[in-house]
């Protein structure tokens, strides 16, 4: 019986065509704008994210997402780095201000001004120059998308300068970086250059990496360093990477319209996607009623009918969301190399996920037309 | 002519029929009594609205009588309920209907094949089947069409050899020769006679064309409900058309 619902399928291209449209259609769009969204927010959150070599992010308790990070005073430190468990804790100052270019552009970009001896918090993945080299007078590390947008159209190149707040800067190295979500810049000094370039503040630093002894439960280092804080001047909070990275992506969830506006495309793909083919699969079921019936009266029970239908949908479905993933790929792979969509793609939880949503298109859109079939009185096909 | 019950493949007593509507019912058959015997080509007429379809209807089970016995091979038919009923259906009668209803997006041998396949047979198996079958309605060489690019008239041959594919006892066909020219038409009853009709088997046509009569065995006829006679002797077949006058 399964060769003969498949037949009856494939046998109505136009139909067969248009349940497909439906399908496809929805995944296309429910996974693309899923995939977005998820990339979207994760950028909110690279640079932590992309930041190995710190179990822990101090900050000021306030802190709401990584831009948005009150100064901290040198105190509190050294006051990080007397917690027990506390191998190292070293400054970070995280900031955008404004780059001069040597044609007389102006661009806004991130400075990472990282802990002058150790340089944790540094790129591993370099493209054009050094780590080491960041050491140098001036010297700047930029990625390799920030690049493009200062310079655009131009080839990689050392060396270059440009001017941030009227202070000579120059590129050492070129590096791969996530893109940050504002797809500005991202640049990298030590934490004394950084200084330089800021506005003169009596505190710069704003957030305290931190390292634990190897085997020390992170939450418990946490808990131990705000408990310290209770007791100091503000209040401090220890997240670690991952805990800070969902606190920004949170904050973007909750204070900008970004859910809304991909939840409505999102639903409108469902909904479209279940109307389209709820309508087309209703459709052929309507128009091949009598053969239905037919079959009804030639020994098929109600059973067989409607695991034929749920059959046929599943084949829909199944080639549908194959054919939207695979556009879907096709679309983030042709991208791959745009600035404003490099790193995008899909991830294993949203193909099950969409796979799943796409089967309760197709099961819901079957059960329109097994309703139809059910009631189908088989002595009508005397009539 | 009288039949004993073993000769027969169908028998009707005291059948009743009501067609309920609201706090209304409809008597659609009432009180009919007949016989369909192996070995014949039985005619049902009577003009339109006389019961004919919903008589056929319950011969298949597709309906439950209201009152009264329906026998079929042996079986009481209208006692049967749910898989046990469509399984003695799909294994014991054959259909033919006006429409040919034949699955579109199947070729000829894909359709005459299907009886089989319903009935769990292995789809190699059913399709070399409907091959001899389609050799014997003579449309071998379109064995391979699809039902559009078929006449009626070999439409209808497809849809016979599809009725006999898994070799039902009983064939029930509902005005086969309607849309279908007068010597296409007496093809198809000659075609019929020729595969359907056998020892253990049985045929019960429904039909109005007056132009087939003569190739019936046995003709009962129908009005209002009842049957109003039930004629052995072709000679008589002549003065009942389809107003179906007795």
């Amino acid at each position: 019986m399964a060769w003969l619902a498949i037949k009856m399928l494939v046998g109505d291209p136009v139909k067969y065509l248009g349940i497909l449209f439906g399908v496809t259609f929805a995944t296309l769009l429910m996974s693309q704008q899923i995939a977005i969204f998820v990339s979207l927010l994760k950028r909110t959150a690279s640079q932590i994210l992309d930041i190995h070599d710190a179990d822990i992010w101090v900050m000021d308790k306030v802190t709401r997402f990584i831009d948005e990070a009150p100064a901290l005073p040198d105190q509190d430190l050294y006051r990080v780095r007397s917690v027990p468990g506390v191998v190292s804790a070293v400054r970070l100052v995280y900031s955008q201000l404004g780059a001069r270019l040597p044609h007389g552009g102006y661009r806004t970009v991130i400075l990472m001004g990282l802990d002058d001896p150790s340089l944790s918090g540094a790129p591993t993945r370099f493209i054009a120059g050094s780590l080491q080299r960041l050491r140098e007078p001036d010297a700047v590390v930029v990625d390799k998308a920030g690049y493009t947008y200062l310079f655009p159209n131009e080839p990689l190149e050392l060396d270059r300068v440009f001017e941030m707040n009227e202070r000579r800067a120059r590129i050492v190295g070129i590096c791969e970086a996530s893109q940050p979500f504002t797809t500005l810049p991202v640049l990298f000094s030590r934490y004394s250059q950084a200084t330089q370039y800021l506005p003169p503040n009596r505190n710069l630093m704003n957030y305290i990496l931190v390292r634990g002894t190897p085997g020390t439960d992170q939450q418990v280092l946490c808990d131990a360093i705000e408990s310290m804080a209770q007791t100091g001047p503000r209040p401090l909070a220890a997240l670690t990477r991952e805990q800070f990275a969902m606190k920004t992506v949170n904050y973007y969830m909750e204070s900008t319209g970004i859910p809304v506006n991909f939840g409505i495309t999102i639903t409108l793909g469902f909904i479209v996607g279940l109307a389209i083919t709820g309508q087309t699969f209703y459709l052929f079921v309507t128009e091949n009623i009598r053969q239905f019936g037919a079959l009804k009266a030639m020994g098929v029970d109600n059973t067989r009918l409607v695991g034929m239908i749920l059959l046929q949908g599943f084949v829909a479905g199944s080639t549908g969301y194959g054919l939207g993933i695979g556009l879907a790929a096709c679309f983030f792979e042709g991208t791959a190399h745009v600035p404003a969509l490099e790193g995008f793609g899909m991830f294993p939880g949203l193909l099950v996920g969409i796979a799943l949503t796409v089967m309760a298109i197709v099961t819901l859109a079957s059960l329109l037309s097994i309703r139809k079939v059910l009631v189908l009185e088989p002595a009508m096909v005397f009539r | 002519m009288s039949h004993s019950s073993v000769d027969l493949a169908a028998r009707c007593r005291g059948l009743v029929k009501d067609f309920v509507s609201g706090a209304t019912a409809q008597r659609v058959l009432d009180g009919v009594d007949c016989d369909i015997p192996f070995s014949a080509m039985t005619l049902l007429v009577g003009p339109s609205g006389c019961g004919k379809t919903t008589l056929v209807s319950l011969l298949a089970g597709l309906l439950d009588p209201t009152a009264g016995e329906v026998m079929v091979l042996g079986t009481d038919i209208g006692r049967l309920r749910g898989k046990s009923k469509v399984q003695f259906r799909g294994r014991n009668i054959g259909f033919v209907f006006q429409q040919y209803n034949l699955l579109p997006a199947l070729t000829a041998r894909e359709n005459a094949a299907v009886p089989m396949i319903i009935n769990g047979a292995p789809r190699r198996r059913a399709l070399e089947k409907s091959t001899e079958l389609l050799e014997r309605v003579g449309l071998a060489t379109k064995a391979d069409a699809l039902p559009k690019n078929l006449s009626g008239g070999q439409q209808q041959r497809v849809a016979i050899a599809r009725a006999l594919v898994h070799d039902p006892r009983l064939l029930l066909c509902d005005e086969p020769t309607a849309a279908l020219d007068a010597a296409s038409g007496r093809t198809v009853m000659d075609l019929l006679r020729a595969v359907a009709v056998g020892p253990d088997r049985a045929v019960l046509i429904v039909t109005h064309d007056s132009r087939i009569y003569d190739r019936g065995d046995r003709m009962i006829v129908m009005a209002d409900g009842k049957v109003t006679a039930t004629l052995e002797e072709k000679s008589m077949f002549a003065g009942h058309e389809q107003t179906g006058a007795t």
